[in-house]
This record gives C-alpha cells, sequence and structure tokens, in this order.
C-alpha cells in the first residue's frame, strides 16, 4: 500500500509542477489543483498507513490506542481541502477576470511575440 | 477565566472578524456606516494592542518577562489551540493596528469605493495577521495564514484595472504554492514529533531519535521556504515589488505588515525550535538566514535605486528591512535581534507612508478601473456613481510643505540617517555585531557592511524620487484631503513617536531579543509547570 501511495503522490505532484511550468493560466490552476491533491495524501500519509482502523473513539472503558488510526492528519487534511477549494475557486474568477480584461489567457496577459 | 480582561487576547481576533461579517450584511451603498464601523474596530484593536504590549512592556508581578496564554475552548495545552500573547506577538500586534489604522484612513478619502466590499476585506485581513501573529498552534497558523492571504488577493484586485488583476494572477499562483510548501512542512514534523503545538514541537526536539532528525529538519527547512516566500526573501521574493506597486496606495501601505509576518513566524519558529536547547538541532539554519537576508538587503538596495517610481521604490524598502530582521536573525545574537525588532517597527511604518505619498504625488495617473471595464457587472455596481460626493474631506492648503516635510521624515527613517528611529534600530544592531562573543567575525562584518551600503543606496534612491516629486519648476500644488493629511501624518508622527521614545522603545526590544533566545519561559508558559 505504502507503494502504491508514494506512486500515487509522486505522479501526482510531477504532473503538477509541469503544468504549474505552463504558460496558460487553465493548466496552472489543473497544476495547483493536482500539487493540491498530492500534498493532501501527503498529510494523510503523515498519520501512517493503516487499513481498517477507525479514527474515532467508542464506547465507555479501556482504550487501546494502538487499535486506532491517528485522527489528527484526517482533520488537518479536512481543513485544508476546504482551504484549497476556496482559493482555487478564487484564483479562478481572477483568471477569468484577466481573460475578460486582457483577451489572452496567457500568464503574462498578452500572447508571446506581440 | 472568569475576569473578562483574560479574554482581552482574543479580542484583536474577534472583534474584526464580527465586524467584516456583519458588514456583509449591509448593501454597497452604505459606505458611510461601512466606514464608520471598520474606524470603530481598528480604534479599538489599536487600545487593545497597546494595552496588551503595555502589560508585556511591565512584565509580571515581580518585574520579569510573561507571556499571556488563552486556551481556546478551554482545551489545554497541547491539545487544544493555545493563543500566546508575548513581547514579539505583542510588538507585532501594535505594529498591525497602528499601521492598519493609517491606511483604513487614507482610503476614506476616496479608495474605499473604488470597489465593492473594501472594508470587510480589510478587516479579514487585519483578523488574518493578527491571528498569525498570536497563535502558539502550527496548523491553526495555516489557517490564519490563509485567512490572510484570501483577504489580500482581494485587497490587492480593489480598483480592478488590468495592472492589478495581472499582478493579481501571478500573486495568487505565487502564494497558493508557497501554502502547499507550508502544509507539507507542517505535516512532515507532526508526522516527526507527533506535535502541532509549537511549545509542545519545542520541548519535543532534543530527544528526537537520531534516524528521525534529518526528517525534521527537512519538514522544517520546507516550512521556513512557505515563510521566506512570503518575507520575500531573495531569491524567492521578486514578485512582490511588482505586486505592491500595483495594489491600491491603502492596500500597498498595510500590504507592508504582511511580508513582516513571514519574517515574524521565522524568527518566533527559529528561536524556539533551534536555540541553545535543541540538542543536535540547535543553530538549525541559521547560515541559511544570515545569507539570504543579507542577500535580500543585497537585491533591495539595488532595486531601489533601480526603481522608476516611489511606489516601486518603497516595495524594495520593504524588502530590506525584511532582508536586515532575517540576516539578523540568522546571527542570533538576542541585542543584535532587538535592535532589528525596532528598526523593523519604525521601517515598516515609514514604508507605509512613502507608499501613501507616492499616490498623491502620482495622482491622476492612477485611476480606479470605470465599471464599464467590469468583467462581472454584479461586481460593479458602479460605486462612484451611487453617491453624489466623490471625494470626502477638504483640500488643505500648503500641501506641499506637508507632504515634503512627510517624505523628508519617512525617508530619514528608512534611510537610517540620525536623528530618527531607523539610525536608532541600526546603531544598536551595529553595537551589538561588533561586541560581544561573535565579535569581529568575517559574517559580522560583512552584515555591517552591507546594512551600511543598503543605507546608502536608499539615500541614493530616495534624494531623487525628492528632488523629482517636490522640486519641480512645473509643480501644481497636489490637493491633499484630511483624511489622507491625517494618514500620513499620523504614520510619520508614530516613526517621530518611536525616534523621541527611543530608549524606552529600545530596551523593549532588547528585552524581547533576550526572552526570545531563552525559550524555556515560552515553552513553560504554554505547557504549565507540569512538564
Amino acid at each position: 500500500m505504502e507503494l502504491v501511495l508514494a506512486l500515487g503522490i509522486g505522479v501526482l505532484t510531477a504532473a503538477g509542477v509541469w503544468l504549474l511550468l505552463r504558460p496558460r493560466t487553465f493548466q496552472v490552476i489543473i497544476g495547483l489543483s493536482l500539487l493540491g491533491y498530492a500534498v493532501n495524501l501527503f498529510i494523510f500519509a503523515m498519520g501512517r498507513l493503516r487499513a481498517g482502523a477507525p479514527p474515532v473513539l467508542k464506547g465507555e472503558g479501556p482504550v487501546d490506542p494502538a487499535a486506532y488510526a491517528d485522527p489528527v492528519p484526517q482533520a488537518l487534511v479536512l481543513t485544508a481541502i476546504v482551504i484549497s477549494f476556496a482559493l482555487t475557486a478564487l484564483f479562478l474568477v481572477v483568471l477569468l477576470t484577466s481573460r475578460g480584461i486582457t483577451g489572452s489567457d496567457h500568464i503574462d496577459g498578452r500572447e508571446p511575440g506581440e | 477565566m472568569t475576569d473578562w480582561q483574560d479574554h482581552l487576547i482574543v479580542v484583536p481576533v474577534v472583534l474584526p472578524l464580527i465586524a467584516a461579517a456583519s458588514m456583509l450584511l449591509l448593501k454597497e451603498q452604505r459606505y458611510g456606516l461601512k466606514a464608520l464601523i471598520s474606524l470603530c474596530t481598528l480604534i479599538a484593536l489599536v487600545g487593545v494592542a497597546y494595552a496588551l504590549l503595555h502589560e508585556a512592556a511591565v512584565g509580571g508581578p515581580a518585574g520579569d518577562d510573561t507571556a499571556r496564554i488563552y486556551n481556546l475552548g478551554a482545551w489545554a495545552a497541547p491539545f487544544g489551540i493555545t493563543l500566546v500573547a508575548d513581547r514579539l506577538s505583542t510588538l507585532m500586534l501594535a505594529l498591525t493596528a497602528t499601521l492598519a489604522a493609517g491606511g483604513l484612513m487614507f482610503s476614506y478619502a476616496r479608495w474605499d469605493r473604488a470597489g465593492p466590499r473594501f472594508h470587510a476585506l480589510y478587516l479579514l485581513l487585519v483578523m488574518g495577521v493578527n491571528g498569525a501573529v498570536l497563535t502558539g498552534d502550527l496548523f491553526n497558523l495555516f489557517v490564519f495564514f490563509e485567512v490572510m492571504l484570501a483577504a489580500s488577493y482581494g485587497l490587492l484586485l480593489h480598483g480592478s484595472g488590468e495592472k492589478r488583476v495581472r499582478a493579481g494572477l501571478g500573486y495568487v499562483a505565487i502564494n497558493l504554492t508557497a501554502s502547499l510548501f507550508f502544509l507539507i512542512g507542517v505535516s512532515l514534523i507532526y508526522g516527526v514529533t507527533g506535535a502541532l503545538n509549537m511549545a509542545d514541537i519545542a520541548s519535543k526536539v532534543a530527544t528526537i531519535p537520531d534516524h528521525d532528525r534529518a526528517l525534521f529538519h527537512i519538514g522544517c527547512a520546507i516550512l521556513g521556504v512557505a515563510f521566506l516566500v512570503k518575507a520575500a526573501a531573495w531569491p524567492l521574493g521578486f514578485w512582490l515589488p511588482g505586486a505592491y506597486a500595483a495594489a491600491s496606495a491603502p492596500v500597498a501601505a498595510v500590504f507592508a505588515i504582511l511580508s513582516k509576518v513571514g519574517v515574524y513566524v521565522i524568527l518566533r519558529l527559529a528561536t524556539l525550535l533551534f536555540g541553545a536547547d535543541a540538542g543536535a538541532s540547535a543553530g538549525f539554519g541559521n547560515t541559511w538566514l544570515l545569507a539570504a537576508g543579507a542577500a535580500t538587503v543585497v537585491f533591495g538596495a539595488a532595486g531601489m535605486v533601480a526603481a522608476r517610481r516611489l511606489e516601486g521604490a518603497a516595495g524594495y524598502a520593504v524588502m530590506v528591512s525584511s532582508g536586515t530582521v532575517l540576516a539578523i536573525a540568522g546571527t542570533a545574537v538576542p541585542d543584535a535581534v532587538g535592535g532589528a525588532l525596532f528598526y523593523m517597527a519604525a521601517s515598516t511604518l515609514a514604508a507605509g507612508a512613502l507608499f501613501l505619498i507616492a499616490e498623491i504625488l502620482a495622482r491622476g495617473e492612477d485611476v480606479a478601473a470605470s465599471p464599464e471595464d467590469a468583467v462581472f457587472d454584479d461586481e460593479y455596481d458602479d460605486p462612484f456613481a451611487a453617491d453624489d460626493v466623490q471625494e470626502v474631506g477638504r483640500v488643505l492648503p500648503a500641501s506641499t510643505a506637508f507632504l515634503g516635510g512627510a517624505f523628508i521624515l519617512a525617508a530619514l527613517v528608512t534611510v537610517s540617517l540620525p536623528p530618527l528611529a531607523g539610525f536608532a534600530g541600526k546603531l544598536s544592531i551595529f553595537v551589538a555585531l561588533l561586541s560581544g562573543d561573535g565579535a569581529l567575525s568575517p559574517a559580522s562584518w560583512t552584515l555591517v557592511g552591507v546594512l551600511t551600503l543598503s543605507s546608502f543606496a536608499a539615500l541614493i534612491a530616495l534624494t531623487r524620487f525628492g528632488v523629482a516629486g517636490f522640486w519641480r519648476e512645473d509643480a501644481v500644488a497636489p490637493k491633499v484631503r484630511s483624511p489622507e493629511f491625517l494618514a500620513i501624518g499620523g504614520l510619520v508622527l508614530c516613526c517621530l513617536w518611536l525616534s523621541a521614545g527611543a530608549a524606552a522603545g529600545l530596551t523593549y526590544a532588547e528585552k524581547t531579543g533576550e526572552w526570545l533566545a531563552s525559550p524555556r519561559a515560552y515553552i513553560s508558559a504554554v505547557l504549565g509547570d507540569a512538564e
């Protein structure tokens, strides 16, 4: 499972970085989204990968922490997802405004060679 | 927790949040009411910030340093989120409130009606900065950072126009990427130490097993990159001058504090995590901070000389002042850190004033975009046409004399010439660097040389702008409205006040440096005496 996750994070990061460095605004925003997914998976992995272990304690009585997954990274991922979602939406608005004002979807606001 | 004064520390976060939220209920045309609400909020924030600053300056009953602790939701540290108001945090709070009040006052002349929801965004920005300097929890710091950045994206675009949208596109992309570095760093640190509370992490640094220590250092370095981007350290700060010069003047003035938040976090984490008690991690990254800071100062100084417009030069001045504090943080000499903090306070206020003066000198060239240019027509419910008063306040006589005087004073602080506060700060940096243990080392001498040269470059650049801006034969006296007069005059008066009270200010700053150098007091204040 570790290998699959590591490969997934690696592929997402590589694709994200490549797209981030592209000249069109839409590519940049997709790149940022992919990087965001990679980072979210990475945060999740920092709580150690555990299959079949619930993060929330249940019932009374003595609790064995070893039987549970770490809930903190899961809470962090949730927060990070919400924030990156909101900011991606905001970036999209800036992108559309830029497209509307300059008439170009190049990140410099004008086509190369103009 | 029954005394109302115990809750004073959350006011800088909660009050602007409530005020900003309530403004969303008011429609855009009621800007008078909104302006009143935000003015009252900022006056209250200035009061609270100075009350906390006074408390930190006076210290505990025994005259020792105190850190005011507030556990949100009464969850004890390290499980809950802790707000900490110590010497450094309260200094930042007071600086933020002062600068934000100046920028807000300036915006009343006309800028606050150049686009929608200016006041709400402005207060949210102040809330984000206040929260970021108060919180003692790394992930909560991320949240406040994002609040601050999201508000700053909106404010940078305030006034619209092609220049701002272009600058905004780059600014948003850079900061979103930096936020991803922030998340990677935080999660690596959590993965190694199992803690998010800064004091808790600091107490665990010395006992990290050797095979995990490299991972911890990588996490801290990646986290540091995120803040160095925000602090505009070379080579991560090329975005700053363009973005700040494109922003409308009151926004640019309050942005001067944003890069200082990055500096603040680096100073806080470097002293807390890599202080003398950190075992094998002690002093980690100091060389890098020193080198990056010095390079930033050189780059900023060169940029000031090369800048064609005053707002561009002011943006580079912000970089110089960030770089100075970063480099001094890298030396880890407590007294020099104190001097650098004092210099930072003075130079940030002066940079804010320079941005405001630059706007008046360039008046007429920079207009807010007209509603016809708007892409989203619901956003532009014609804020200028909706009211009959275009500009608020009386035009004051002798505006050239006033502006020229304010420019000279702000320039003197930026250049750090005597007798003003910038000089006092830089002098105490030099004295601390050239005495004590590490004196006469090549690094100290290089730093002294670089800082002196940066002052010289700033002097050349600002003299040129002063001559070109005020000594023109064709000069028409610029129209200075009373809110603008109050804003610029207020910021410059604060610089003068810092200069007049330099003895008390420097004592406070140097004690802050010593407080930062001994993080054990901070850790035991947050975690209680159980440790």
